[in-house]
């Protein structure tokens, strides 16, 4: 998987955000729009174009969009 | 054999629109609530209103619909809910009363939530099987509008309250066939009222708010929705899969599936993740919202005004020449539960 497809899939879980405003660095906690629906649609996404379950464990251990990108991709295998 | 033969239900009768709620929460919009949790309106018992009320609701109406049903015929009593009126007694001898039904029936109460429809089918079939009871009065009552704190936005956005009232018996419309059920207490912590139960019987007003701006408290309800969330994306496609495989169907021979309405969002997802086409698969809680232990047999007593379940039905598929529903329950506990209902033609 790339990271290049994984920030396009991470974008479009968001409806308000500039897509330009979130990069592989960016701290997705800090996004304004960042809720608890996000984690929803973030496990969602990862379910549907990966195939891998996250836990709610994983998006602590994370800080930026790579950081889960690297997750998913370890548990991808 | 155990038959659903008839099911009315009742919603309190204030509403809370998505206007109502975006008044209080100005960060969301009517449209934002629409599409993210799918739900407009959701229907709240007024302070003096319990569950019990609402049951009994719901059983006079079932009795008005449906007048070939006697009250004299009930021989049993099953209400499922959490929010029942005291400690002791149990709410359905106080039903039993109200109702004026005999003093022959038996009657007891159990505590259960999502997928407290499934699990109170089990029972009444378990009973008709027994030769125990032949008309068996099963209700579902529950009002969690009471335990949500009023900044929790996300779960006044999703919950109201409902009762439904169905009899199970030894004929009816829709035949009683296998279950799958299961349970993993682990995950108790994760939707949970923890105070007013006897492990901690006071208010302990620890009432603090997470990153989200979202209340946490002992004292009100408590939903770990990501939790929840994964709980139902590991869980319902296995239960699903071991009830299909137990009632020796695919999911090819269903022609109607009803999940309990959680929310849309949650119920989208699951719909694709197991790829059920979407003619198949039945969504109405935009006007009731998540009514819990209710919202499985709203749904399949909706279903069947809108014609979607036929009275006579003869199959295309020789394999099996009968309408399959699935019907599908989870949540708090965890608990879940799946089974198959059987219109013959």
């Amino acid at each position: 998987m790339e990271i290049k497809e994984f920030l396009e899939n991470f974008v479009n879980q968001f409806e308000e955000t500039d897509p330009s405003l979130i990069k592989p660095e960016t701290i997705f906690r800090d996004l304004e729009e960042w809720g608890s629906m996000s984690v929803l649609s973030i496990i969602a996404m990862a379910d549907e174009e990966y195939g891998v379950e996250l836990e709610p464990e994983d998006f602590k251990k994370a800080q930026t969009v790579q950081d889960l990108f690297e997750i998913i991709k370890s548990k991808k295998g | 054999m155990a038959f659903i033969k008839a099911i009315s239900y009742v919603l309190p009768d204030k509403i809370v629109s998505n206007e109502e709620l975006v008044k209080e929460f100005p960060e969301w919009t009517v449209d934002k609530i629409a599409n993210k949790v799918g739900v407009n309106n959701r229907h709240i018992v007024k302070e003096n209103e319990t569950a019990t009320n609402l049951a009994i609701k719901a059983a006079e109406k079932l009795f008005e619909d449906h007048p070939e049903i006697k009250k004299e015929d009930i021989d049993f009593i099953i209400l499922c809910t959490q929010s029942p009126d005291y400690f002791l007694p149990t709410s359905a001898c106080i039903i039993q009363d109200k109702l004026g039904l005999p003093t022959s029936c038996g009657a007891f109460d159990f505590n259960l939530g999502c997928s407290g429809y499934i699990y109170g089918l089990a029972i009444a079939k378990g009973l008709i099987a027994g030769g125990i009871a032949t008309n068996i009065l099963l209700l579902t009552a529950e009002t969690y509008t009471k335990h949500l704190h009023p900044k929790d936005k996300g779960n006044r956005t999703i919950f109201g309250d409902a009762a439904t009232a169905t009899i199970v018996s030894t004929e009816g419309w829709a035949e009683i066939e296998d279950f799958s059920l299961g349970t993993d207490g682990r995950g108790a912590e994760n939707l949970i009222v923890k105070t007013g139960g006897m492990r901690n019987p006071e208010k302990v007003n620890d009432l603090e708010f997470d990153e989200n701006g979202n209340p946490i408290s002992s004292d009100y309800l408590f939903m770990n929705g990501a939790k929840i969330f994964t709980f139902t994306q590991k869980n319902v496609p296995l239960v699903v899969k071991d009830c299909l495989e137990k009632n020796h169907l695919s999911m090819e021979d269903i022609n109607l599936v009803i999940f309990h309405q959680a929310n849309s969002y949650m119920l989208e997802f699951l719909r694709n993740k197991m790829k059920i086409p979407k003619e198949k698969f039945f969504i109405n809680m935009a006007e009731i919202g998540n009514t819990v232990s209710n919202s499985i047999p709203i749904a399949l007593a909706d279903a069947k005004l809108q014609g979607l379940i036929p009275a006579n039905f003869t199959s295309q598929n020789s394999q099996t020449n009968a309408f399959n529903i699935l019907l599908t329950g989870f949540g708090v506990g965890y608990s879940w539960g799946a089974c198959i209902l059987k219109v013959n033609s």
